[in-house]
């Protein structure tokens, strides 16, 4: 008894396929009559749901199991039993195209059993008279998003249009828990709950790592789950030849690929970065001699660009389509029958998420396959299969709110309705993000809306807020509270050019930076196209087809995602344990053997160094498996301390798996580089003055309001943002350091971008079991991080004055204005007792 | 910090790391576009920066003249953002102007964006300002010689290893130097720009801006192309490689 599933196809199609039938009882009418007609009966967590309708809850089912049907059924029950007029349930979806989708697979059934109970959708694309009107009659269900609820709990009738409110369903609330979105969500729901005390929340939760913290977020008291789908089938595929080195890109599987593509109905091939997925849509359609229909899809093509792949991929019209994460959420396909992955997967939940997207029935298998693109994602892949098929789940706990979040919230519910501070404060505190909020810290925020802190307090013509006598805070006035809802959000993209063909239509976006580095003339690889650069008007990149020249291809500011901890701890307990290489295939468990042989492998719980030298440098690799973030940050701060240890450092290198470094000198006494002081000394200093943090800070001055995105008869370009935020963010910090918002700024830096928790575990996983191996040539596990060097920018390690010099030094000895430097000869012997490498090595390189 | 000396219309000046231009043998220190209360103007338009970059400026300007203890001070005009800007100065920014244009003879050359003389400008007014070999004005003549102005906020990207770097710059050839602006809250417009290239038809060097010391790089002459595609100014950064990297007696040019 197999129905179809997925959200797309029916909201209701997916309640179907109840196996088993746990209890003998029957729905309410006309639901039973309903499901009978289509010989369905629900799951048991479907039941559950219905069960529990008195109580928050929270449900967590596999992609496939129902889970939207058994978030509406009790609004639903209730609405047939005692139809009434007024908002009943709210919806939150993350995409407002998933939210127009359900509206649409809900319309139909609830029609279809005669039930008086209307539905609306409510986004940013919603016209004017569909909200007056939701104004003025609110409909039963509004499904709609974070921030369009984030508006309309700002609208000054607002109390009045949720005191009816008895249900809100979360959907996805795994992708919004523990992000700026999912903050300022939970903040909503206590409105919510403020303005109507009976409201009961359904969190939908696809399996995650920590559910305590899901069901905290969405106030659930009881969390019921579905039992698994059946487990996936995963396999791996490697390119025909040899085992690439190094490279994330994975071009040199493309034939296999295609072969993959072509043998299968409908595939989704999944990459890691845009990049990645430009490059190898380009090198898929070199092969395709019978050019099946194979699309490309990522987030910085043109939206309907997207939506026209997106219907062709619906309609059955593709045969594969090449996206980054742009699809590893959002509305089913129920066609699609395999998931590629192509490049390591860097987390076992987001290959389960990805995995997902094909075969959207629970009871049948999805499939996939891996596609590492060099020996180390080899290692990556199996992990991240055996990691699959124990469940065992990663990802951090949700972080703590962000300040920059409750300080657009406050702004906000100011703009509803005056409020009073302390109440204020006991509200904010019952949104889970914000439990461990001080009052110290939301008095500051509070202090920044009311004047703008200490910073600002000289513009008191520009405060947005006033105490009166009895001190409840008001909104300054009608333009305040207009600008308040004209900047409301937290998504704040990177400055963006639309990249346009000249006297053609727009391609797509891409990122300021990347256009700055380009010359006229230059070619660069973008939606599939090879595309040549002419000119920069305003803020339009102008680009003519075709031109030679190898081609840039734009990167995007955190577009790779690290390696898990929990990958990464797998990873390593493959290494250390030779009894399951037999997994690997022959190249990789050669290149380990020989490893084994020529220095050791790195264990479980230590921290494998290798020094070694090579040309004029010596070079030091350290096996960390923290991300590439914190490597990057790693080395960093390792050749700071290199430098005033007199080591001389000349650069370093971070991977996902390991940080070199290379020096002048031989790196000697390698565990005062390790030690655990090292976040405390050099840290901060560098990470003031990173651009990391001055994007860090540009996100939560506009979160914030600092900066307005929208100004009403202004349209502020986003170029002009960017030189203010950095020219707000040196002042601020000469001025007042202890500014709420560059306390916000740290507290989001030291997560993500920097991983400096990483850092901190690997230091001390360290302490007393760091092996240094000096050898006296590069190890075989080395050889990927040597190859990268050149390919990544060390930008990082290098301050723009250092730059500056180095280019000014270089052109001026091309013009004959300076002698070059003199030649320095590796004069330093390979040192005495370092250990023998086996002859077999020089076969490698 | 470390000034870069330059020879320029027989005269030695040196060009600073802040962005100023001194003139040793006539004790002139000149700096261009101020754009004091420039942050009072934008809050004005509802962009709430925060008011600092009076005293920042002011800062940064104290510092040069304790430096190079200047005779004479020229502000190349713009040196408040607006017409009104002097009004809205806070009183201790006020009174620390008013210190430093008593420590020297100051003059002002009005700016467009200060066309009339303004309450905080003690000193002397004027259009342009002459002497010796110099002329010292807001906005570069197409025809100017011995010419220092200001009014472009000239930059420069420079591509670097794997990134490029953009910073303020002086723009210099034989006959004219355009200063960068000193004011805490302006942008720039690169100097591959046709209003600034086309100043220097022959190219010339640019300073870019450094924490401790000045950059210089050369700039490319402007090339007239005749072809119409790709319609972009040709200016380059960098001209194509020397043929004769060594052969600087080939240079008969001077």
């Amino acid at each position: 008894m197999v129905g179809p599933g997925g959200k797309t196809r029916a909201a209701f199609a997916s309640g179907q396929g109840g196996l088993c039938i746990p209890r003998m009882r029957t729905l309410p009418e006309p639901f039973a009559a309903w499901f009978a007609a289509r010989g369905w009966t629900p799951r048991p967590h479907q039941w559950a749901v219905l069960d529990a309708a008195a109580e928050n809850v929270l449900l967590i089912a596999p992609t496939g199991g129902g889970k939207t049907l058994a978030g509406f059924l009790p609004s639903l029950a209730e609405l047939a039993a005692r139809p009434r007029p007024g908002l009943h349930t709210l919806y939150v979806s993350p995409l407002k195209a998933l939210a127009a989708d359900i509206a649409r697979n809900l319309t139909g059934p609830v029609a279809e059993m005669g039930l008086d109970i209307d539905i609306a959708t409510r986004s940013g694309d919603t016209s004017a008279r569909a909200r007056t009107k939701q104004r003025d009659a609110p409909p039963n269900l509004l499904l709609t998003t974070p921030e369009s609820l984030a508006v309309l709990l700002s609208a000054p009738g607002a109390a009045e249009m949720f005191s009816t409110v008895r249900r809100v369903i979360v959907d996805e609330a795994h992708a919004l828990a523990g992000t700026k979105r999912g903050d300022q969500l939970a903040l909503c729901l206590a409105r919510l709950r403020a303005l109507a005390p009976e409201l009961r929340a359904i969190g939908l939760s696809a399996t995650v790592a920590h559910p305590e913290a899901i069901a905290a977020f969405v106030g659930a008291s009881r969390t019921i789950r579905a039992a698994g789908g059946a487990p996936p089938e995963i396999g791996m595929v490697l390119p025909a030849g040899r085992l690439p080195w190094s490279g994330h890109m994975g071009l040199a599987a493309a034939p296999e690929i295609l072969n993959r593509i072509r043998a299968t109905g409908t595939t989704i091939v999944f990459v890691n970065t845009r990049a990645q997925a430009e490059l190898l849509f380009q090198a898929l359609w070199k092969l395709n001699e019978e050019t099946l229909p194979i699309g490309l899809h990522h987030g910085s093509l043109q939206l309907e660009q997207r939506l026209r792949v997106e219907q062709a991929m619906a309609a059955g019209r593709l045969r594969a389509v090449v996206a980054t994460s742009s699809l590893d959420l959002g509305i089913d396909w129920g066609g699609v029958d395999q998931v590629l992955q192509v490049g390591a997967p860097k987390g076992i939940s987001r290959l389960l998420q990805r995995v997902g997207r094909a075969n959207h029935r629970m009871d049948e298998a999805s499939r996939a396959i891996l596609v590492p693109a060099n020996r180390f994602e080899v290692l990556e892949c199996e992990a991240a299969i055996a990691g699959v098929a124990e469940g065992d789940l990663d990802g951090d706990p949700p972080r703590d709110g962000g300040l920059d979040v409750l300080a657009q919230h406050l702004l906000l519910m100011a703009c509803a309705a005056p409020f009073m501070p302390d109440a204020m404060f006991s509200e904010v505190r019952a949104a889970a993000p914000y439990a461990r909020l001080s009052r110290e810290n939301f008095d500051a925020v509070l202090t920044f809306v009311e004047n703008g802190g200490y910073a600002l307090s000289a513009y008191d013509r520009y405060r947005k807020l006033f105490r009166d006598s009895e001190g409840r805070m008001h909104i300054r006035g009608a333009p305040e509270a207009r600008r308040a809802r004209m900047n409301i959000g937290t998504i704040v993209e990177e400055p963006l050019l639309k990249v346009r063909l000249a006297f053609g239509p727009v391609l797509g976006e891409v990122e300021e930076y990347f256009v700055n580095m380009l010359s006229p003339g230059d070619t660069f690889m973008f939606a599939g196209r090879l595309l040549r650069f002419l000119r920069l008007r305003e803020t339009v990149c102008e680009v003519a087809e075709g031109g030679s020249g190898e081609p840039k291809v734009p990167a995007y500011a955190g577009g790779r995602m690290p390696l898990t901890t929990n990958l990464a701890d797998r990873v390593r307990g493959m290494l250390a344990d030779t009894g399951c290489w037999h997994l690997f295939p022959d190249p990789v468990r050669e290149w380990l053997a020989m490893q084994k042989q020529v220095s050791r492998l790195p264990g479980r719980n230590d921290l494998l160094v290798e020094t070694f030298p090579r040309g004029d440098r010596w070079y030091l690799v350290a096996y960390c498996f923290e991300g590439r973030n914190a490597h990057q940050s790693l080395g960093m701060l390792v050749t700071r301390r290199m430098e005033r240890l007199g080591m001389q450092p000349l650069g370093f290198v971070a991977t996902d798996y390991v940080m070199a470094t290379w020096s002048a000198r031989q790196p000697l006494g390698i565990a005062r580089l390790f030690q655990e002081d090292l976040l405390g000394d050099d840290l901060e200093a560098w990470m003031a003055e990173s651009s990391m943090l001055r994007r860090t800070f540009r996100n939560v001055a506009t979160i914030s309001g600092l900066i307005e995105r929208n100004h009403p008869g202004q349209e502020k370009s986003r170029r002009q943002v960017t030189v203010n935020s950095d020219l707000i963010y040196d002042v601020l910090r000469k001025h007042q350091p202890d500014h709420i918002l560059l306390r916000a700024t740290w507290a989001d830096a030291a997560g993500g971008l920097t991983d400096l928790g990483r850092i901190a575990l690997l230091l001390a996983r360290a302490k007393g079991r760091l092996r240094h191996m000096v050898l006296s040539r590069v190890s075989p596990l080395a050889v990927p991080v040597l190859l990268e060097i050149g390919r990544e920018s060390v930008r990082d390690s290098m301050s723009e004055d250092e730059l500056l010099a180095e280019t000014e030094a270089l052109v001026a000895e091309a013009e004959g204005r300076a002698d070059p430097p003199p030649h320095r000869p590796f004069d330093r012997p390979a040192p005495r007792g370092a250990r023998r490498t086996a002859p077999v090595q020089g076969r490698l390189l | 910090m470390t000034a870069a000396p330059l020879h320029f219309m027989g005269e030695r000046l040196m060009l600073t790391p802040e962005g100023a231009l001194f003139w040793p043998a006539h004790g002139l220190l000149a700096v261009a576009d101020l754009h004091l209360e420039k942050g009072s103007a934008a809050a004005g338009r509802g962009q709430l920066v925060p008011p600092w970059d009076t005293r920042e400026t002011l800062d940064l300007l104290g510092n040069l003249l304790r430096r190079y203890r200047p005779q004479t001070v020229v502000a190349l005009g713009d040196s408040f953002h607006d017409k009104d800007g002097a009004s809205r100065l806070q009183t201790g920014d006020a009174a620390r102007l008013a210190t430093l244009a008593r420590s020297s003879r100051f003059v002002w050359v009005l700016g467009n964006h200060d066309p009339a003389p303004q309450s905080a400008m003690a000193g002397e007014t004027v259009d342009a300002f002459s002497t010796g070999p110099l002329v010292f004005r807001h906005e570069a003549h197409a025809d100017g010689r011995g010419e220092i102005s200001g009014h472009f906020h000239p930059k420069a990207a420079v591509p670097v290893r794997g990134a490029t770097v953009s910073r303020p710059c002086f723009v210099a050839d034989g006959r004219r130097i355009v200063l960068p602006a000193m004011g805490a809250y302006t942008g720039g417009l690169d100097v591959r720009d046709p209003a600034i290239a086309g100043l220097f038809p022959r190219g010339g060097q640019i300073f870019l801006l450094g924490r401790e010391r000045l950059f210089r790089f050369p700039l490319a002459a402007r090339r007239v192309s005749k072809v119409a595609e790709p319609p972009a100014p040709e200016t380059r950064l960098f001209p194509d490689p020397p043929q004769r990297p060594m052969g600087r007696r080939a240079d008969t040019g001077r």
